[in-house]
Parts: C-alpha cells; sequence; structure tokens
C-alpha cells in the first residue's frame, strides 16, 4: 500500500482538475491528482478540442464546397471520415500527453485509479485510490478538491445504447457517415454535432424543447442561428419533445410532440445531447455532510462543500457546464486556501460561452430579456456582419454583434454574438467586463482595421446613436 | 499670448487649497521671482512667486477663496506687448503653462512646488484632499460621481486596492459613512498604498445644521481650517485603527537639570538646551537600541526605521504640527537645540516647507511646560509610537527606605500593539529612564 500525505488532493484530472493542481503547486502546496481514465477529461478527450478538430475538417471541407465563390476550383470535393477522426484523436492523444508533462514539471504526482474520499476529518482528509478492484494507494491531505466532472444526461426511453442512439463519444468517432441523423438537444453539445453532420451531408433534425435553439443565449441570436441552420438544410423542431423512440435495423424512428401534434422522424442515428449529470456516485459523499443537490454538490462561494476542507469545483459543482469556469473556480478555490490577498468568489456574470457551429455563437453576460428582468434600462447596440470589410473579404456576410449598457451607468451588461470567429472575438469583451470599462472607454478603444473586431466597435456605438457604418 | 496662472500643488499629495492673499493687483507689472499670492493649505502658508514676466491682467480666484483645486486658473497674465484687456477675456493660453512656482520659505531650500520627498515608509500626512492617485474602474468612477460619492473616500478591494463597482455600492448602501465591510470576512482588501481615508461627505461627525445645536446655549461657530480638518481626520483614523496602549514611567531628573545648567552656563554656550532638547535626544538614543520602537505597520510587514526622524508636536496658532529632527540620534544636544527652535518658529509663522513637517517615525509631544503632571497621546500614524512629556516637578521619593524629594517627570509612551508589543515598550521605556537619569551618557 502506497501511503502518502499531501496538503492537497484532487480528484479528477480534467481541466478544472489538472489546472488547479498546478495552480496549488504554483502557490507552493504539496498536491496530487487521481485520475480514472484521462488527464485533460472529457473536454481535451471526449469534448471541447475533438470537437473542435472535427469541426475545423468540417470547415474545410465546406470551403471545399464553396470554392467557386472564392474563384477556386475544386475537382471534386470528398473526405475520408476515418482520416477525419484519426485526425481528431491525434489530437487529442497529443494534448492529453501535454497534461502529463504539465503536471510533471509541476512535480505534481499523478495517481492512475479511481478516487475516493475514505474518512479522515477536517485537516487529515483521507482518499484511497482504487485500480482493477484493488486499492493501491491511500492518501491523507489537509485539502481535498473534487473535480470528478459530469457525464452525458440519459433519458429513459432513449438509453444510449452506442449503435443507434448516440451520446457524444459515439458521435465523436463515427465508422461510418450516417445519411440522417435525429439530435436531440440544441445545446452547445447539440448543435455543434448537429452542425459538423449536416456539413459533411447528413440529414439533420434538431429537436429542441424550449421555443428555440441555443436557449441560453440572446433570443435574437437563437433566432438567426436558428434561419442559418434552416437555410444550410437543417430540419429544426422547437418547442419539440421526444415520446419515444422505435428502433429498426439501421434506423431510428422518433415519436415527436409539438404544440400538441405527434410527428415521427426517422434517421439512421439518434444523439442524445440532452444536458450531463455530475459524477457523484462513489467517491465517498455517502454519509458525509455533503449535499447533493440533483447530481451536483452543493457548495458556498469559495467551493467548499458542507465537509470542512472539502471543496468542489467544475461540472461536478454546477453550471455553467464549462471548463473556463472550472478552471477558474478551481484557481480561485486554492487561491483562497492559500489565504491569497485580493481573492473574490468566481462572477459567473463575467463567464464567456462559445459553440462552434456554422456560424459560430459566443456571448458573455446578461441576455437583453435577463436584463430587462433584472429591472435595467438598457441601451442595445446592434451591429451587421454585412457592414463590416473583413468580413465580407471573408466570404462571411452573415452575422450580428449584439451589444446591451445600463442605461444608467454604462456598464456592458452583455454582448452577443453569432458569425464568423465570434468565439475568438468574445474575450474583448469578457475583458472590457472584468475591467468594468463603460462605453466610454469602449469607444475610445482604437479597433485595428480592417478587422470583424470593428463590429465590437460599431455595435457599442450603436448603442448610443453613434453607429458610422450602418 | 496670454499666460493663466494656475494654483499650484504645494506638496505631491495636494488637490486643493486656500488663496489666502494676493499681494499683486490687476494691472501689476510683475518679474520672474515677485511674489504675487500667499496660498494657505492645511499645514502651512506658502508664497507663489511669478516665473514669467508681464501685466496682471485678470485675477480669477478672489482673496480668500477656499478649496480651489491645484491647476484650476487662479490669475491670467498679459505677456510684454500684449494687449491687457484682451488677455484679461482670452482665457489664457489653453495649455496650463506652470506660470507660477512656490518657491520653500527658506530661500535656500529647493522649489516646494517639487515633489518633497518623504520617506518612503512613512508616508507623509497627506493634506485634507487627499489627492493621490486613486485607482477605480471606469464603472467604479461614474456610479460613485452620478451617486455624488468621493471615490478617493471608498476602500477597493480589486486587484492592488482598486476601487471596483461592487466597493462603490457596498459604499452608498452603507450610507457612504464608513469604509464598506469587506466582501468577505477571511479575505482581507489589499492595503491601500496610496490615499489615506478621509472623512466622507456626512461622516458620522456632527453637521452644524444638527437640531441639536438649536437646543444648546448660543454660540460661535468657529469655521474649520484645513488643518483643523487634517487634525480631526488624522487623529480619529489612528484613535480608531490603531490598538493604542501606554507605558509610564517617573524619571528622576535632578542630574540632567544639573548636566542642563552646567552646559547653558559654560563662558561659550551660544545655545540654551532646554530639558525638551534631552528629551528629545535621550529618546532617539533609546530607539537606535530599542529599533523594535521605531517602526511602522503595514499589512506586509513591520517596517523597521534605520534612523531616527523625531517629529515634534509644536502647538500653533489654531491647531499644532510636528516638525521633524531628521537623524536625530547622529546629532548633538546643542544642534538638537537649534533646529527645534528653528522649526517651532517656522511652524508659529506658518512657513514650514512640506519636507520639514511631512514623515518623522516617532513622536514626542511635551505639556510639561502647562504643568501637567502625565497626559496619554494619539499616534501620529503611521508612526509605531508617540512620548508624552509630564512637568519636571520636585515629589516625595523613597531612597533606601527614606523618604526624600526629587525632581520627578512623567513620561508616558503611546505605542502601536499591532507592531509593538508591552514587554518592547517596556524594555524602551527602560532605557530611556536610564539615559535620563544618567544624563553624562548622552555625552558620549
Amino acid at each position: 500500500m502506497d501511503k502518502q500525505s499531501f496538503d492537497i488532493v484532487v480528484i479528477g484530472g480534467g481541466p478544472g482538475g489538472y489546472v488547479t493542481a498546478i495552480r496549488a503547486a504554483q502557490l507552493g502546496f504539496k498536491v496530487a491528482v487521481v485520475e480514472a481514465n484521462h488527464l485533460g477529461g472529457i473536454c481535451l478527450n471526449w469534448g471541447c478540442i475533438p470537437t473542435k478538430a472535427l469541426l475545423r475538417s468540417a470547415e474545410v471541407y465546406h470551403y471545399m464546397t464553396h470554392a467557386t465563390d472564392y474563384g477556386l476550383t475544386v475537382d471534386k470535393p470528398g473526405f475520408e471520415l476515418d482520416k477525419i477522426v484519426a485526425r481528431s484523436r491525434a489530437i487529442s492523444k497529443q494534448l492529453n500527453g501535454g497534461v502529463g508533462h504539465l503536471l510533471k514539471k509541476n512535480k505534481v504526482p499523478v495517481f492512475d485509479g479511481w478516487g475516493k474520499m475514505a474518512g479522515g476529518s477536517a485537516g487529515a482528509r483521507k482518499v484511497t485510490v482504487e485500480k482493477d478492484g484493488k486499492v493501491f494507494a491511500e492518501l491523507t491531505c489537509k485539502h481535498l478538491i473534487l473535480a470528478t466532472g459530469a457525464r452525458a444526461r440519459q433519458i429513459p426511453g432513449m438509453e444510449v445504447d452506442g449503435k443507434l442512439v448516440w451520446s457524444y463519444r459515439e458521435a465523436m468517432v463515427p465508422t461510418e457517415m450516417p445519411k440522417s441523423l435525429i439530435v436531440v438537444g440544441s445545446g452547445a453539445i447539440g448543435i455543434e454535432f448537429a452542425s459538423f453532420y449536416r456539413t459533411m451531408g447528413a440529414e439533420v433534425t434538431v429537436v429542441e424543447v424550449m421555443d428555440r435553439v441555443l436557449p441560453v443565449e440572446d433570443p435574437e441570436i437563437s433566432k438567426m442561428a436558428e434561419k442559418a441552420f434552416k437555410k444550410q438544410g437543417m430540419n429544426i423542431m422547437t418547442g419539440a419533445t421526444v415520446k419515444g423512440i422505435t428502433k429498426g435495423a439501421n434506423s431510428v424512428t422518433a415519436q415527436i410532440e409539438s404544440k400538441g401534434k405527434t410527428t415521427e422522424v426517422t434517421a439512421e442515428r439518434l444523439i442524445s445531447a440532452v444536458g450531463i449529470v455530475g459524477n457523484v456516485e462513489n467517491i465517498g459523499l455517502e454519509g458525509t455532510k455533503i449535499k447533493v443537490d440533483r447530481t451536483h454538490v452543493e457548495i458556498d462561494k469559495w467551493s467548499e462543500t458542507g465537509e470542512a476542507g472539502v471543496y468542489a469545483i467544475g461540472d461536478l459543482a454546477g453550471p455553467p457546464w464549462l471548463a473556463h469556469k472550472a478552471e477558474h473556480e478551481g484557481v480561485i478555490c486554492v487561491e483562497k486556501i492559500a489565504g491569497l490577498h485580493g481573492v473574490h468568489p468566481l462572477d459567473t456574470g463575467r463567464i464567456p460561452g462559445c459553440t462552434y457551429c456554422h456560424p459560430q455563437v459566443a456571448s458573455v453576460g446578461l441576455t437583453e430579456p435577463a436584463a430587462k428582468e433584472k429591472g435595467y434600462d438598457v441601451k442595445v447596440g446592434r451591429f451587421n456582419f454585412i457592414g463590416n470589410g473583413k468580413a465580407i473579404a471573408l466570404g462571411e456576410p452573415d452575422g450580428l454583434i449584439k451589444t446591451i449598457f445600463d442605461a444608467k451607468t454604462g456598464e456592458l451588461l452583455g454582448a452577443h454574438m453569432i458569425g464568423a470567429e465570434v468565439t475568438e472575438l468574445i474575450q474583448g469583451y469578457s475583458i472590457a467586463k472584468t475591467l468594468e470599462t463603460t462605453e466610454e472607454e469602449l469607444m475610445h478603444t482604437v479597433f485595428p482595421h480592417p478587422t470583424l473586431s470593428e463590429m465590437m466597435h460599431e455595435s457599442v456605438l450603436d448603442a448610443y446613436g453613434r453607429v458610422v457604418h450602418m | 499670448m496670454p499666460i493663466n496662472i494656475l494654483m499650484p500643488a504645494l506638496s505631491p499629495t495636494m488637490t486643493e487649497g486656500t488663496l489666502a492673499k494676493w499681494l499683486v493687483k490687476e494691472g501689476d507689472s510683475v518679474s520672474s521671482g515677485d511674489v504675487m499670492a500667499e496660498i494657505e493649505t492645511d499645514k502651512a502658508t506658502m508664497e507663489v512667486e511669478a516665473v514669467d514676466e508681464g501685466v496682471i491682467a485678470k485675477i480669477v480666484v478672489a482673496d480668500g477663496t477656499e478649496n480651489v483645486a491645484v491647476n484650476d486658473v487662479i490669475a491670467i497674465l498679459a505677456e510684454d506687448g500684449e494687449d491687457v484687456a484682451e488677455a484679461a477675456q482670452s482665457g489664457g493660453a489653453p495649455a496650463p503653462a506652470p506660470a507660477a512656482e512656490v518657491p520653500a520659505p527658506a530661500a535656500e531650500a529647493p522649489a516646494a512646488a517639487a515633489p518633497a520627498a518623504p520617506a518612503p515608509a512613512a508616508p507623509a500626512p497627506a493634506p485634507a484632499a487627499g489627492g493621490a492617485r486613486v485607482f477605480a474602474s471606469p464603472l467604479a468612477r461614474r456610479i460613485a460621481k452620478d451617486g455624488g460619492v468621493d471615490i478617493a473616500a471608498i476602500t477597493g478591494t480589486g486587484p492592488h486596492g482598486r476601487v471596483v463597482k461592487a466597493d462603490v455600492e457596498a459604499f452608498i448602501a452603507s450610507g457612504g459613512a464608513a469604509k464598506p465591510a469587506e466582501t468577505d470576512a477571511a479575505v482581507t482588501p489589499e492595503p491601500k498604498p496610496t490615499a489615506p481615508s478621509k472623512p466622507a461627505a456626512g461622516s458620522d461627525t456632527l453637521s452644524i445644521d444638527d437640531p441639536i445645536f438649536k437646543l444648546l446655549p448660543e454660540y460661535e461657530a468657529i469655521p474649520n481650517t484645513n488643518m483643523r480638518k487634517t487634525i480631526a481626520r488624522r487623529l480619529t483614523d489612528s484613535a480608531r485603527d490603531v490598538p493604542h496602549f501606554n507605558v509610564q514611567a517617573d524619571i528622576e531628573i535632578d542630574a540632567l537639570m544639573a548636566l542642563r545648567k552646567q552646559l547653558n552656563s559654560r563662558p561659550d554656550a551660544d545655545y540654551k538646551i532646554s530639558v525638551n532638547d534631552f528629551v528629545v535626544k535621550a529618546t532617539a538614543l533609546a530607539l537606535t537600541r530599542v529599533p523594535e520602537c521605531n517602526v511602522a505597520y503595514t499589512d506586509n510587514a513591520i517596517v523597521q526605521f534605520k534612523q531616527v526622524d523625531m517629529a515634534i508636536a509644536v502647538s500653533i496658532d489654531g491647531g499644532l504640527i510636528t516638525p521633524i529632527v531628521k537623524n536625530c540620534a547622529s546629532k548633538g544636544l546643542a544642534t538638537i537645540s537649534a533646529e527645534v527652535k528653528e522649526l517651532a518658529g517656522k511652524a508659529r509663522e506658518g512657513k514650514l516647507a512640506p519636507e520639514e513637517y511631512q514623515g518623522g517615525t516617532f513622536s514626542i509631544s511635551n505639556l510639561g511646560m502647562f504643568n501637567v503632571k502625565a497626559f496619554n497621546s494619539i499616534i501620529n500614524s503611521p508612526q509605531g509610537g508617540i512620548l508624552s512629556v509630564g512637568a519636571g516637578e520636585q515629589r516625595p521619593v523613597v531612597k533606601d527606605g527614606a523618604l526624600a524629594i526629587a525632581t520627578v517627570m512623567t513620561l508616558s509612551l503611546a505605542v502601536d500593539h499591532r507592531c509593538i508589543d508591552g514587554a518592547t515598550a517596556a524594555g524602551m521605556m527602560k532605557e530611556l529612564k536610564a539615559i535620563l537619569e544618567d544624563p553624562i551618557a548622552l555625552m558620549l
């Protein structure tokens, strides 16, 4: 039995866990990571990164099929699915190795096994690490950080079978391109797969229970996204629920109820992307003061659970389900443990969200209805891609940048974008929000010409009736 | 082109002052070096000299105007050959020309308009308005402005003590009266490097409009001078924020009195050493022996000074000021005596240069001349301590089991308990007593 003691043990080596461990090491803590599967977690191995690789292939393929728009000729656009998937897997593998290297560089040992809280008390928590049914290590730590993440939610009657009904995991490594596909759920995960498969030629039906796609985004953005998806040939069903499915030999038929009417849609595959559940099982929460609410661990503003010195971060702890939220939450958690000056709790209102469908969607802060609901008197600016030289030169004239200001103080309450490369633009507004700029500083900021970022300037100008290129 | 004469900054932290008196009038010719006006800050009165030649075209800010902001145009100077009437209307050159410069009162001292350099670890007592740069987010500034709140009065909890929206909102929510409670008790905000707290508008202090005064007998309201406001603010801050405690000791000073008499009666004596001079020198010496008492407390560290700059409280018309005898321990009694005399004289005339009263690592307040037996002072923060000196008087003492008469002086040492503990303070007092009771050692 390997017995060791640490200042901090992190269970889970996903983006939340490993970044937390590195920050803890930087702060001089003796820290270890326990990871059961892959360093980098879902994000790096089965989420954010490999999907971006797939979507990049789809994007290049899209350009190939639209080459003539740019005065280019491509004899016969085509693709080899196995090579697209292989590229995606190779990228995950490369980064997975990278995380291992980073932890090693920071002298953070990784225990390869299933970590579980196993007794101890405040200031001396015990963690067992199990592999192949055998506990091989027992770690003692002053602080324990749970970062076990989440997994796809299963809906009864629509369970993932790996063959006809897929989760993100199967959708990430298709062996053949389905001719048709039903995507249930139009959040970021569902829409990214819908976008990938549609671009690659599949007939795609998106079923969303809410009244619009990408329901967390500003309604105006949802509307534009839906319009763009429909233009690409997607079948979008909103306000629709899957009542049941019938499986054929190589097909799935879904009974979909919408506005009191049931219709049947048949496709070769169905992707279930109806949200996530926290990985709260078998990590030793039972019999402790740690409270679990609907598969997520309850924490205070410093990520501490009901047990002193035990923390939860990332997807395990609550929304938004984003890698960068987990990372930041973990960093704050260890900086608080270290007693650093000026540590503030995470402000979820400043966490940007990105969806890498075509067209891309990105946002930070409050949507217009949410701002109004909070009682703000708002000033709203809009700038369409059609007014931006760079967008037109790129052949991407569709899109919108919308900004929402508090009319009283000039605070940037929210920014919402759809169109080419907006996922790379949103950070500008994130910085603006973090630095608490008002419209004035944004107006005085010189944006380079010609760039898409000029639209960020114009949108702000528009909110104050000063738009130039519209 | 007409030149704007601007309100000068007499110290790096000054943001406003009182234009006490014009010494020139419209139409007067001035040349470089002519004294044009007197400006009063919280601590001193300074002269404003002309740096350009010309004719005073217009006096913009009248005698006796209070709270004139630094860099406000106070007068317009028409240069040679310019039409004075036209210049008066022009509003002067747009660029703020440094048309006025304030020399230090002492002829050989450098211009006081140049930043005086107080000891870095012991920030100068900032004049009333603070004035050092306040780090705040644009949104925080705007909310503060709209809410009519002075952002300099708010403690920031953002990076490096930056004032952020939440700080301003908390400040306003708390009535704008006190520093906002920390967002979380466990998080200490970064120590604010500049801008000490200042009384916010509507602080706990009573207003002259308060109805209570209607119930009180007839009175005369004596307006607060800048100095009075500074004394009020700094001592309130210290009494509230610094945990004080005092140690006292009775010192027999017969030997000291005898030595003093001997020194002062020397035929070549061009000095007259006072008891206070002895106390100043002895305290400086004691502080070099117990450097743990020559300190300032900060959030990050206890700052232990490598020399003793002794601030000596001097009562002046309308308040008090603490001129500083620098590097006091290495100076002889005669030098200290002469310096104290000169500084006190300047202080009473309101002519101290900022560097002569800003800084200081330790203070002494002596009320012995008023025959008080003992008293406790409030620490002149960020200094770590202040010594209160009572009168030397004949008292019965017990010597070798028998009653005797000795000249006794009671000293009370107030220290900041955050950086000086009881035993340390007592150790300092022990050294001081030893030196004063055997003062010949001072001669070594």
